[in-house]
């Protein structure tokens, strides 16, 4: 079923009611997602887009039994509204938001740690382009029509740049399982090694394309997670070889601050780690290409 | 969003954190009337710049009378302090601070940091203070001692207990530096600070402990909710050409190339430059131009990067994933006639309804070179800059 989403996800919309929210609602609608309502406060008992309306999460989970709910609130009070979900035995929470300061972030994913592993929500995000399942539903902002469905994961920072690699696949013929955007903050839900986890466990899914860039320790951690577990193939790019230190490279996350943060390192350190490079932003197709041409010559 | 030092000294004093006295000062006049309501014989005068290192590049100075105290004022204000931090453009020094001389008996290191590993607020301390951070974890390892603060009950008074008996202080100053420490998380907690570093903490020969400097840096995410940070920005401090793209909304960083860059999405943006290098070309600048990519957008970014008199050539690259190729098309062109692009001008669209937004590009008059690809849009972009740069040459 590819990861995290399929066609019969029940999804919910915080921030329902408010000018991106609807938009994206409508057309996550249109993709053929299961959405089942929505939520903003003060709105409850009315209906939008022809779905109903809750004050609260607890109450549009009791009513919908919504699993995932995805995020377009304000920076402000994103963190409370992630932490709503959370409460109310949502599974899945994708985080649209861009500009929720750090410390709430931390608090969010300290906040989390009171329910046990098996019962934690996961958090994709927040300031991410969301999931997508090709040919089955849309839990976030891309273009469907980019994506082909197929068995190629794909995991990345960046929302455009992900549009990129999948428009390059699919010049090519090369179809996407699942593709999800974890998004550009230092401090987010999941991490490339988290979704990595998942596509190494999917039986819809061949090789995972991982798309990082300057900053954090995230695509390291993730590279020797996966030269100890993978047996799929692995195939990266890392943004930002022309980045200077120090510079915030419009992510909250993108900068270099510290050793193995740079490019340059991290393509070292991915390399050692046996992962496939992809060597600029425009061979993606062609090297997603040859390594599942590898693969299966070799099986 | 960085501060000035004597501004972060000031929050720390608030919270009870020790510093030297000081005051600011604007003009050379200002620092010796400082130097009097200081009191004392000796004083330190520190360029205030966004930046550290500012002693090896000649920005602080001590003197020990008037005369000293304005000749080192007066060389320092209105010049561009250049620091190993700065890169060569260096920064403006209009502002300047005056400090008592401290009697140094110990340095020490002290930081604050959002850990994003840990993904919580962690310190940093060590005895072998006076030295960047960088040189401390590669001369003196050892003596790097390491605490995490859990967010839910915020930092404990042990675990400041525990650093100020591992920095191997005496008796008497163990109370002083927990005190200090847990004052400085308070700071770093209640401003939403990204980064706090004390360097070096002192301890004075007569037995106290000063933060003899500081630098912070704030969330900007978090700006909303700290006004009293916000108003300390100081935009002589900024690249003006970062200025004026962050005052329209714009997400921009100046760099040193002559291709000026305007893509959609960071990740597409960094990427772009990437292949521009790759190319053989340096990029000028790295721009987001945000999700929607309207005309007014693409307008505001157009006289961003033509504000930097060292673009030779534009690179625009939009992924229109939402809104449609055809729009930004007819952006690009209702742009380019109104602010007057007199560089060449290349531009790749990707994503829904490419092919009519190619041909409004192609059918405009203007003097736009479209590409398909990403490699074709940095070839063609490294190849009009370089006839460009050949045809100024020649003229």
């Amino acid at each position: 079923m590819a990861i995290l989403l399929n066609r019969s996800t029940r999804v919910i919309v915080q921030g329902f009611t408010g000018k991106i929210g609807s938009f994206h609602a409508d057309d996550m609608k249109r993709y053929g997602t299961k959405l089942v309502g929505g939520v903003t406060p003060g709105k409850g008992g009315q209906t939008h887009l022809g779905l109903p309306v809750f004050n609260t999460v607890k109450g549009a989970v009791r009513e919908t039994r919504a699993e995932a709910s995805i995020v377009f609130v304000p920076p402000p009070f994103a963190a409370d509204s992630i932490m709503e979900a959370a409460d109310a035995g949502i599974k899945l929470c994708v985080c649209i938001t861009d500009g929720i300061p750090s410390q709430d972030m931390m608090r969010v994913k300290r906040y989390m740690r009171r329910y046990r592993f098996e019962d934690r929500m996961r958090l994709v995000g927040p300031n991410c382009a969301g999931v997508i399942t090709p040919g089955q539903a849309l839990m976030g902002i891309m273009p469907g029509s980019i994506y082909l469905p197929g068995r190629v994961g794909i995991v990345g920072r960046s929302g455009t740049l992900g549009y990129e690699a999948a428009s390059q696949m699919k010049a090519l013929g090369i179809g996407v399982s699942t593709s999800v955007g974890i998004g550009g903050d230092p401090i987010n839900g999941s991490s490339f090694k988290d979704i990595l986890q998942l596509f190494e466990r999917d039986d819809d899914t061949d090789a995972v394309v991982m798309i990082g860039e300057i900053g954090g320790p995230q695509e390291a951690e993730a590279a020797i997670w996966a030269r100890d577990n993978m047996r799929k193939p692995l195939i990266a790019y890392i943004a930002g070889l022309s980045a200077p230190k120090g510079r915030r490279m419009g992510h909250a996350g993108a900068i270099i601050s510290a050793f193995g943060e740079s490019a340059q390192e991290k393509v070292e350190i991915l390399k050692e780690a046996g992962v496939v490079i992809v060597p600029t932003p425009a061979s993606f197709g062609e090297v997603v290409a040859d390594t599942l041409a590898r693969t299966k010559k070799a099986a | 969003m960085d501060i000035h030092e004597y501004q972060a000294k000031e929050l720390l004093a608030r919270h009870g954190v020790h510093v030297p006295r000081g005051g600011l000062a604007y003009s050379p006049e200002q620092a010796t009337y400082r130097a009097r309501e200081i009191g004392g014989s000796k004083w330190v005068l520190k360029a205030q710049v966004h930046s550290g290192a500012r002693g090896k590049a000649g920005g602080i100075k001590l003197c020990s009378n008037d005369e000293e105290i304005s000749n080192a004022a007066e060389a320092m204000l209105g010049r561009k302090l250049v620091t190993q931090q700065t890169g060569p453009r260096g920064k403006l020094i209009s502002r300047l601070y005056l400090e008592e001389a401290v009697d140094i008996a110990q340095e020490l290191y002290l930081g604050f940091v959002l850990d994003r590993k840990e993904e919580r607020v962690m310190i940093v301390a060590s005895a072998a203070g006076g030295m960047e951070i960088e040189e401390i974890a590669e001369t003196a390892p050892d003596s790097i001692i390491r605490a995490t603060v859990d967010p839910g009950v915020g930092m404990q008074r042990f675990q400041a207990r525990e650093i100020a008996f591992g920095l191997g202080l005496e008796d008497n100053l163990i109370g002083k530096a927990t005190e200090t420490i847990l004052g400085c998380y308070r700071v770093f907690r209640d401003y939403d600070a990204t980064m706090l570093e004390i360097n070096p903490l002192v301890v004075t020969r007569d037995g106290s402990l000063v933060a003899l400097d500081a630098k912070m840096s704030f969330d900007e995410n978090a700006l909303f909710r700290r006004p009293e940070i916000s108003e300390l920005r100081d935009k002589s401090q900024e690249d003006p050409r970062e200025t004026f793209a962050s005052d329209r909304g714009l997400s921009y960083v100046g760099l040193d190339g002559n291709i000026g860059c305007i893509i959609n999405g960071a990740g597409l943006a960094m990427a772009t430059m990437d292949m521009i290098k790759i190319a053989g070309g340096e990029p000028a600048n790295f721009l987001d131009i945000g999700g929607g990519a309207s005309p007014e957008r693409v307008a505001k970014s157009f006289r961003a990067v033509l504000g930097d008199k060292n673009v030779e050539t534009i690179l625009v690259n939009i992924f229109a994933g939402i809104n449609r190729c055809d729009w930004v098309a007819e952006g690009v062109i209702k742009a380019i006639r109104e602010v007057g692009v007199d560089v060449p001008l290349v531009v790749r669209l990707s994503g829904t309804k490419v092919e009519e937004g190619r041909k409004i590009l192609a059918d405009s008059g203007e003097n736009v070179i479209v590409a398909d690809t990403l490699a074709e849009a940095a070839e063609k972009a490294v190849a009009a800059w370089r006839e460009a740069a050949k045809n100024k040459k020649a003229a």
